[in-house]
């Protein structure tokens, strides 16, 4: 028997209850259950009418079977005459049965409304209340339709009782979280912003949530809010513990309505007038105050309330992003907190540095606490913590200490649990990539995640690899041995396998001189992991196989025998099998100049964004991958497309899928290399009839063409089956004027044609750029022009993106490509003498002034075309200058509206190694850098 | 804003749920069980939180029974805590020193007391006097044991 019955109890419940009990086995509980079941529905289909408590205990009855986990079809009807009782709680069952068992019977929801209506009508609060609870339990489209116009009136209304008012706020808060086309904005707005005045501090509770959730979908509607807000909040946060009686929560005063007023003002940028500023920041320095004052209470509620308040405060803090002192106060608040004994703080603290880090004004004190977070990595007992320290590490890696964050993550990685393993693989192939300075490091670095973590290194990371091997020849040879050396190991996990085999396959020869990895030993090599790999890797295996026919002639005839082989050649896998008779064929019929045509190395892959970055947001949701730069990506994530895949595969993506560059190997050396003479096209054609067609024509990168552009002002940007895009520029000291054409190449009109340039917030605050909109119709055949007018303020990194999207046909197309505006555009040049040169660059001697690189030749060495390369990029070319005559030497001064930087130049040319040493000095590091970066891609 | 708010025994048996988004029966019961998995596989001096799909788990344990809610990235974990804490004192206000059985045997009550603290996933009501004075109206008809032991038993 119950312990307790309180209020109407009903005994009939109870004893139900204490038999379902005491059954002793899952079946014993079926048969209780539906003994009662007959019972109640006998009891219902009775001819005597029931009295409103049977009902009820009936109902009640139901209920607590549903939620036992059994599913209940009957009892609806009954539920509902409840609702119509006058005794409350006969009332209260019905309702309670109702938001649990929804039912979208319309017949039934007719009713209900009808029910709900006359309750809502009828003054009496907690009838009131009570309707008003279903409705926001329910919160279905149909309640919103009946209810969403009178729910506001409710809430406004000045007789209304304050409890009624609280719960008529937040169902209008549900309602328009499910329907918010349902809930139409109109007078009433002004009001609700009003009871943030209100005296009673349950109703504001209860309006700031509501008003929070309007606030971000109508920032403008609700603007006044956040003067209001404020005042509120500083009312609180200065009352003394007692003042608010009640509404203290262990000393605490109002920290549930002090967290929403927090979460309110996030929804908004600084307040402008500076009085409400002022008081919003003494507020935010109060809060951090408090933190710091000895606790009133030694309970736990005391200080997770006090420190709840702590953490909006910092969100909102860190939402502002623009009171250092603030920010760094909420750093060295946050540092204490990461050694605090309560894990829970730990977690939090950890939690909101990851924010934190973002800021540039706070990442550098955000570092100073790395020491502890790696520790936390290491020693904390919770997953859920150690999550945190590797996000916040994350977060915190820049170029300065990325070498140590990710070898702590990769040692790390050895012990992490299971469920994250993944994730911190992504993670460390980011940093890898993007911190690398030395790309020997990364290509270790992968290779160590693939030792260690094979398992969990998706596609996208080994693509990754090999895509950045590809592009960067400084590396190529070194990525060659050290694969080779890895896969001297016994065991080898097969995404070793994968790029040992396609890195070999483009760049064995780097290593075969050396008598330990002659071209017969990589080849048995890797032939020994054939066998123990699955079908798409021997696929790939075999691609490499024939790259070797062309690579190294002298083992032709071994890796014929090999193909030729019963297990390849009648291969049970029609891929292998294919591939196998393909290669052999075309090794055996082609001449050594079509072989090496087809089996060309891999051209460089177009740059884009890192598809293993697109896979970490996918895995963490958007807004959780919180890294300034990533911001800046996401907004030009639509580089490689459209959201709507229709338009990927047809047309505006000129770059195959990773998967199709890589393991596609088969088809693509024809598609990607240059046409074969056509004299033997048709052989070609033949041997790869099946494949050719798998994969559609590769178009240029829009990064070539951005490189193209560097030291020149004119010419085609863009250009697929449907749109062309021409440029004309001119600049003049820190100026500039772009005309943008845009061509449609179709007979068709493209409707809602959109260019949009977009800067990241970094670019915006040294490029300014102006843009007219265009006309939104560009008919067919037709060009229209756009005009930008650019001004340097100061020296920049990145490139600003135009965005084009528009409808063609039934598609939405949608392409994104770098608009070549940069730095060296704003240079002027200025001749001097061979004497002021050097005593100028003898000036400029500082390491941090001075950048080199050190880089093979991509172009013929031709001393005309590069003098014209560096006219064009900017600089003065100082004849004379250089004791050596072979080398080029320029100088000049970048114009920016805030400084004037000088900058010189050296390129040294070495004919013989095909290599070029590129020396820039200027005054500033960041612009040595950059110009060095763009200046590199030239030659 | 609080998805769910899920009580269970240590022994993995539910005593409530209410959910403030609307889901398929089935998925419901999928994530429940997921849920009290997860939970009751955490060691002690864990933190209170967890990441689960897009959510964050919030829990915390009083004597036999786990409190859970789910709720979004960017609401406060810490407040959420104190929403339980403050749940389990309306309970204990109510009940007069709550126990399991109490909620097992007057679950309807427990949902009324959660309705009068929270709508909609928000805290509607945090003064404790006014929440238990709205329930406590609620049972103005007070009935004497005579009368209790007198009602029909089925």
């Amino acid at each position: 028997m119950p312990a307790v019955s309180k209020g109407d109890g009903m005994r009939g419940l109870a004893v139900f209850i204490s038999d379902i009990r005491n059954c002793k086995s899952k079946e014993a509980e079926i048969k209780r259950i539906n003994k009662e079941l007959a019972n109640i529905r006998s009891k219902f289909k009775g001819d005597k009418a029931l009295d409103g408590y049977s009902k009820k205990k009936y109902v009640c009855k139901l209920l607590f079977i549903f939620l036992l986990g059994h599913d209940i079809d009957f009892g609806h009807m009954e539920a509902v005459n409840l609702l119509s009782s006058n005794r409350y709680t006969e009332k209260q069952i019905g309702y309670l049965f109702i938001s649990v068992l929804v039912n979208s019977n319309s017949e039934l929801i007719r009713l209900i409304n009808n029910a709900i209506k006359n309750d809502l009508a009828s003054r009496n609060p907690t009838f009131m209340g009570l309707a008003l609870h279903c409705i926001a339990n329910v919160g279905s489209r149909e309640m919103a339709e009946a209810f969403a116009g009178e729910i506001p009136k409710i809430l406004v209304a000045g007789d209304t009782m304050d409890s009624v008012k609280q719960s008529a706020a937040l169902c209008l808060l549900r309602l328009y979280r499910t329907s918010p086309d349902l809930v139409p904005m109109g007078d009433w707005t002004s009001r609700v912003v009003h009871l943030l005045n209100d005296q009673h501090l349950g109703v504001v509770t209860a309006a700031t949530s509501l008003i929070t959730t309007l606030a971000q979908k109508n920032p403008e509607e609700f603007k006044t809010s956040v003067s209001l807000a404020v005042s509120r909040l500083s009312r609180i946060v200065t009352s003394a513990s007692t003042d608010l009686q009640d509404y203290t929560y262990y000393f605490v005063p109002a920290p549930w309505l002090s967290v929403k007023l927090l979460r309110l003002l996030q929804c908004y940028p600084p307040p402008e007038d500076p009085a409400v500023r002022g008081r919003l920041t003494e507020c935010l320095e109060t809060i951090l105050n408090k933190a710091q004052e000895p606790p009133k209470s030694k309970k736990v509620q005391h200080s997770n309330a006090k420190n709840a308040v702590l953490f909006e405060a910092i969100s909102l803090i860190i939402h502002h992003d623009s009171e250092p002192n603030l920010l760094v106060r909420a750093c060295n608040q946050l540092g204490q907190f990461l050694q605090h004994r309560e894990t829970n703080l730990r977690y939090l603290a950890l939690e909101s540095m990851c924010t934190l880090a973002s800021s540039e004004f706070s990442h550098e004190a955000v570092k100073t606490h790395i020491e502890t977070v790696i520790n936390a990595l290491k020693t904390e007992r919770d997953v859920s913590v150690r999550q945190r320290a590797v996000d916040l590490l994350y977060a915190m890696c820049d170029r300065s200490n990325a070498q140590q964050i990710v070898a702590e993550m990769l040692n790390y990685l050895e012990t992490a649990d299971y469920s994250i393993r993944e994730e911190i693989v992504l993670k460390v192939a980011i940093l890898a990539e993007k911190y690398a300075v030395d790309y020997t490091w990364y290509v270790d670095t992968i290779l160590n995640l693939i030792r260690i973590a094979g398992d969990y290194v998706s596609e996208e990371v080994w693509y990754r690899v090999i895509q950045i091997v590809i592009n960067r020849d400084d590396v190529q040879g070194y990525a060659a041995k050290t694969v080779f050396e890895a896969l001297q190991a016994p065991a080898c996990h097969e995404n070793l396998v994968k790029v040992g085999g396609y890195i070999l396959g483009e760049f064995g020869n780097l290593i075969a001189g050396d008598p330990r990895s002659s071209p017969l030993i990589q080849f048995n090599l890797l032939h020994s992991k054939f066998h123990l790999c699955s079908v798409p890797t021997r696929a790939l295996l075999l691609s490499t196989y024939i790259k070797f026919v062309n690579l190294f002639p002298e083992i032709k005839t071994t890796i014929q025998d090999v193909l030729r082989s019963d297990s390849q050649l009648k291969n049970a896998d029609v891929e292998l099998q294919q591939r196998a008779v393909e290669y052999l064929r075309l090794s055996t019929i082609a001449s050594t100049d079509i072989l090496a045509t087809v089996l060309e190395e891999m051209p460089p892959f177009p740059e884009r964004e890192s598809s293993i970055l697109a896979k970490l947001k996918k895995k963490k949701g958007p807004g959780t991958v919180t890294d300034l730069e990533e911001i800046k990506k996401e907004r030009s994530s639509d580089m490689n497309g459209s959201a709507e895949p229709a338009s990927v595969n047809a047309s505006v993506v000129s770059t195959p899928s990773p998967s199709a560059d890589l393991l596609g190997l088969g088809a693509a050396p024809v598609t990607n290399s240059a046409p074969p003479p056509s004299s033997s096209g048709s052989l070609l054609v033949d041997v790869f009839s099946d494949s050719a067609s798998a994969v559609a024509p590769l178009a240029p990168g829009s990064d070539d063409n951005f490189a193209r552009f560097v030291c020149k002002n004119n010419g085609v940007l863009f250009e697929n089956q449907l749109l062309q895009i021409g440029l004309k520029s001119e600049f003049r000291q820190n100026l500039g004027r772009m005309f943008i054409f845009y061509g449609n190449k179709t007979s068709t009109q493209f409707l809602n044609f959109t260019p949009t340039v977009i800067c990241s917030d970094d670019l915006q605050s040294s490029l300014n750029l102006q843009t007219k909109p265009v006309d939104p119709t560009v008919d067919g055949g037709a060009q229209v022009q756009q005009v930008v007018n650019i001004e340097c303020v100061s020296d920049f990194m990145e490139a600003p993106i135009l965005n084009i999207q528009f409808r063609y046909g039934g598609t939405f197309q949608n392409l994104s490509v770098k608009l070549p505006i940069t730095l060296n555009k704003f240079f002027q040049p200025t001749e001097m003498s061979s004497q002021d040169f050097f005593q100028r660059w003898k000036q400029l001697s500082n390491p941090k002034q001075e950048v080199q690189n050190i880089f093979k030749a991509k172009h013929p060495m031709d001393a005309e075309i590069t003098k014209a390369k560096i006219i064009g990029f900017g600089s003065a070319l100082l004849e004379e200058v250089d004791p050596n005559p072979a080398n080029f030497v320029g100088a000049g001064i970048i114009h920016t509206k805030t400084t004037q930087i000088g900058c010189l130049l050296r390129l040294e040319p070495n004919l013989q190694a095909q290599m070029y040493r590129l020396t820039l000095r200027t005054s500033k590091e960041a612009v040595s850098q950059r110009l060095c970066e763009l200046l590199s891609e030239q030659f | 804003m609080i998805h769910f708010i899920l009580l269970f025994s240590r022994q993995g048996k539910l005593r409530l749920q209410k959910w403030y988004t609307t889901l398929p029966d089935k998925e419901k019961k999928k994530i429940i069980r997921e849920i009290i998995q997860i939970i009751l596989s955490r060691n002690q001096k864990t933190s209170s939180f967890v990441d689960w799909k897009d959510l964050k788990l919030v829990y915390k344990r009083y004597a036999s029974l786990y409190f859970c809610c789910a709720i979004e990235d960017q609401d406060n974990e810490l407040l959420t805590l104190e929403v339980v804490h403050r749940y389990v004192e309306l309970l204990d206000r109510y009940f007069g020193n709550v126990c399991e059985l109490d909620i097992i045997f007057n679950f309807e009550k427990a949902y009324f007391i959660l309705d009068e603290f929270i709508i909609g996933g928000e805290v509607q009501e945090t003064s404790k006097k006014t929440a238990v004075k709205a329930i406590e109206d609620s049972d103005m008809l007070q009935e004497t044991v005579e009368e209790y032991m007198n009602k029909p038993a089925f």
